[in-house]
């Protein structure tokens, strides 16, 4: 196959092209370029956008012998991931910009690119399994997570779909550990095999979010409340918290419990910011939107409805496993489809600190079911996290 | 680099000694700087002792901005404006920008037509408002990117009725065209010695006798002491021997260029019929343009895209100017001439050698309707994606 493969300047994507070229592609190298203007080009070893890690990039490319080059994607970055990030902070919400660069750039804007210049596939360094299984209409791809359940990356995969799965590899997927593919990186003789990790979000410059929103949203000074509506508090803009945040509350007594509190709902429009105890953070019940489902088992045709089925209001339950943050467990849960690309999950627990915005996604064991934005949840009857 | 530079070259490396040194191997190492200097001299129609050698093009642009500038201020406060063509390369524009920033400096873009040639008549009304609050005037002899052939004995006759001194970055010029330092009036000229089959690293400041220079570099005196450092013999050498074959050559390799040129225009336009020739058409003017210079842009192509499709298959051509991290960046000199950003990101630009022959146009012009076609839907899958979000 001709394989495009996204360098990032990082340890795991060098590896995974290594592993493309091992397995016999026609492989060629490319680092996106996201960051907006030459002048904001950091110069920090954090991110995917500095000059050095284009550098490192480029290097990867040498040692594997394989042509590279940089494509400018920053314009449609700009548009789509960093305005979603700041339209869904400024509407109360928390989004997940690796979940939305996933979704527009990875395996949207790239992929469309490399397929219209006649490559087959892009390779990523990212941590998940594709795995082919035979159906009755040939084989099918489905997204597993990784071998190595500790850096499995399919919850910000999942977003990109089913069809998409026929035009990439992962070729991490199945190593044991992040020493196994430094050393790896090693024995190639790659220099960025002991580069540090990047976690941070890339285009906010030394992981200051909230100096991000402040900059580009501008101060909105509100108050913080409790949930019996009494000022106790001030924050700088209702759009700096995230649902289920302790930290940073900057709030004046203490609570009556004694008990630590944490955000419970922000309200954009009131610009208020609600807290309260821990127990007031659980919820049960997820309303999701914009489904991403995999398996024609747990999809819901809206044309039922539209063919007389008006008692119809949703696709059957299934049961699954529901993982609503990148590095938590995923819960016991039952789901079901519902008209408009919804999903409703009922989780057999509580879950604490769902904000809306976040994505949720649904696994069977290790495989990929579906995935959709949170929209609001609920418990034990009452609305608790809808952005008011 | 040409087989004799490679030569001179090797040679010169096995010998030790440092010009600047008084023993004997330094005076011979010295003589042989002197006599590169002579041979360099003779062939751009200079003095031998207004060859200021330099680590390369970028460093001599930037002593003649810098150097001029803080020169001519001293003699005259007043004098702060520097004056530079919009489609200079950055070895000229960055410094000029850097004065603004750091030195008190204004910038004046001077305008180009269409074509990419200096408005003249730009230039006079600017030296008409402002000739004595001008500190120096820098117009490159050919423009990098498109080929066009600037005026510049026209702007040294203009810039001198009010004393101000004028250089020209004339790297790309050198062996492509007649290039003659004294015939041309200009105070300063900036060349480089691989744009002439000579070493990466080396280059030269021409600086006419008794013009007011100011260092950049400061250290041992070498160079006048304009321009401190010790002196590189085995690519002095080099350059001297490549810059001698290259203004020899010159007017035969420009004629065979030139003709290879105007046909990789006409089959390009033929097998692209919606490509667009940048810079003057050398089909209406033979003269306007460097010989061996095509450049033309490619509507719903993006610059990247059409890069790898013809690097993959074998024909290596340019983008224009890439950022830091590699980025291709819409050109400076397209959008001087008035190339809307868009037409800007589908450009390309072909440069023909002294190995390229017939052969080399029949592989493009074979590959590149298919590249572009699909550098096109490439570009509008691109689009697509963003208008369906």
């Amino acid at each position: 196959m001709r394989v495009l493969a996204a360098l990032s300047g990082g340890v795991d994507s060098a590896v995974a092209a290594a592993r493309a070229v091992d397995a016999g592609h026609e492989v060629v190298g490319v680092h996106m370029a996201l960051s907006r203007s030459r002048e904001q080009f950091r110069t920090g070893s954090r991110g995917c956008c500095s000059i050095e890690d284009a550098g490192d990039a480029r290097r990867a490319a040498d040692v594997l012998g394989i042509p590279f080059y940089v494509w400018d994607l920053s314009e449609r970055f700009e548009d789509t991931v960093v305005a979603d990030f700041l339209v869904e902070y400024a509407a109360g919400r928390t989004p997940n910009p690796c979940v939305r660069c996933n979704e527009h750039i990875k395996f949207q804007a790239l992929l469309d690119k490399a397929l219209a210049l006649g490559f087959d596939a892009v390779c990523t360094g990212h941590y998940a399994r594709l795995v082919t299984v035979p159906t009755a209409d040939g084989p099918r791809r489905e997204l597993h997570r990784s071998v190595n359940l500790a850096k499995d990356q399919s919850y910000v995969l999942a977003v990109m779909g089913e069809e998409r799965l026929g035009h990439v590899l992962f070729p991490l997927g199945d190593v044991a550990s992040k020493d196994e593919v430094r050393a790896e990186a090693a024995a190639r003789g790659l220099g960025v095999s002991d580069k540090p990790d990047s976690y941070d979000i890339c285009f906010v410059a030394d992981g200051d979010t909230q100096g991000f929103l402040r900059e580009r949203l501008g101060a909105r000074p509100g108050d913080v409340v409790d949930t019996a509506g009494r000022v106790v508090g001030a924050h700088d803009g209702a759009y700096a918290y995230t649902v289920g945040q302790r930290k940073g509350l900057s709030i004046g007594h203490p609570a009556a419990d004694g008990k630590p509190r944490y955000v419970l709902q922000v309200e954009p429009v009131r610009n208020r910011v609600v807290v309260g105890s821990g127990d007031e953070l659980e919820v049960d019940r997820i309303m999701a939107d914009d489904a991403v489902l995999f398996d024609d088992a747990v999809r819901f045709d809206d044309a039922v409805l539209r063919d007389g089925g008006a008692s119809c209001d949703g696709g059957a339950w299934f049961a699954c496993l529901a993982q609503v943050r990148a590095h938590g467990d995923a819960v016991a849960a039952t789901a079901r489809a519902t008209p408009g690309g919804h999903l409703e999950i009922v989780v057999d627990g509580r879950l604490r600190g769902v904000a809306p915005g976040q994505s949720v996604v649904l696994y069977d064991g290790t495989r990929v079911l579906g995935q959709a934005t949170v929209d609001r949840t609920e418990r034990r009857g009452s609305i608790a996290g809808a952005a008011r | 680099m040409r087989a004799a530079a490679v030569d001179a070259m090797t040679r010169e490396l096995t010998s030790t000694g440092n010009p600047s040194s008084l023993h004997a191997a330094g005076r011979a190492a010295r003589r042989r700087v002197e006599e590169s200097r002579e041979a360099l001299a003779l062939a751009l129609g200079a003095r031998p002792s207004e060859v200021v050698l330099t680590g390369g093009g970028t460093e001599a642009d930037n002593l003649a901005v810098k150097g001029l500038f803080w020169a001519r201020r001293v003699q005259d406060p007043d004098r702060r404006r520097i004056l530079v063509s919009a489609v200079e390369h950055h070895a000229i524009l960055d410094p000029a920008f850097w004065m603004a920033e750091h030195a008190g400096a204004e910038i004046v873009l001077l305008p180009v037509d269409s074509r990419g040639v200096l408005d003249l008549d730009a230039l006079d009304d600017e030296l008409s408002a402002h000739g004595d609050q001008v500190a120096l005037v820098s117009v490159m002899w050919a423009n990098n990117e498109v080929g066009s052939l600037q005026p510049v004995r026209e702007v040294t006759a203009r810039a001198h009725r009010y004393g101000i001194p004028v250089h020209s970055d004339a790297v790309q010029a050198l062996g492509q065209v007649p290039v003659d330092f004294a015939a041309s009036g200009l105070d300063a000229m900036t060349v480089a010695a691989h744009k002439v089959g000579g070493p990466l690293g080396v280059g030269a400041l021409l600086a006419r006798r008794g013009l007011d220079l100011t260092p950049v570099l400061h250290g041992g005196g070498q160079e006048r002491g304009i321009r401190s450092g010790t002196l590189d013999a085995p690519a002095t050498v080099a350059f001297a021997v490549a810059a001698r074959l290259a203004v020899a050559d010159q007017p035969v390799a420009a004629d065979r260029l030139a003709a290879l040129r105007d046909d990789l225009v006409r089959r390009v336009r033929g097998a692209v019929p919606d490509a667009v020739l940048r810079g003057p058409d050398p089909l209406v003017d033979g003269t306007a343009r460097l010989p061996a210079n095509a450049h033309f842009t490619f509507p719903g192509c993006e610059g990247d895209s059409l890069l790898y499709l013809l690097d993959s298959a074998g024909v290596q051509c340019s983008t224009g100017s890439a950022c830091q991290a590699g980025v291709p960046r819409p050109s400076h000199v397209l959008l001087a001439m008035g190339v809307g950003e868009d037409d800007a990101r589908g450009a390309l630009r072909f440069t023909l050698g002294h190995t390229s022959t017939g052969r080399d146009v029949d592989a493009l012009v074979e590959v590149l309707p298919g590249v572009v076609e699909r550098a096109q839907a490439a570009g509008l899958a691109g689009r697509a994606a963003a208008g369906a979000r």
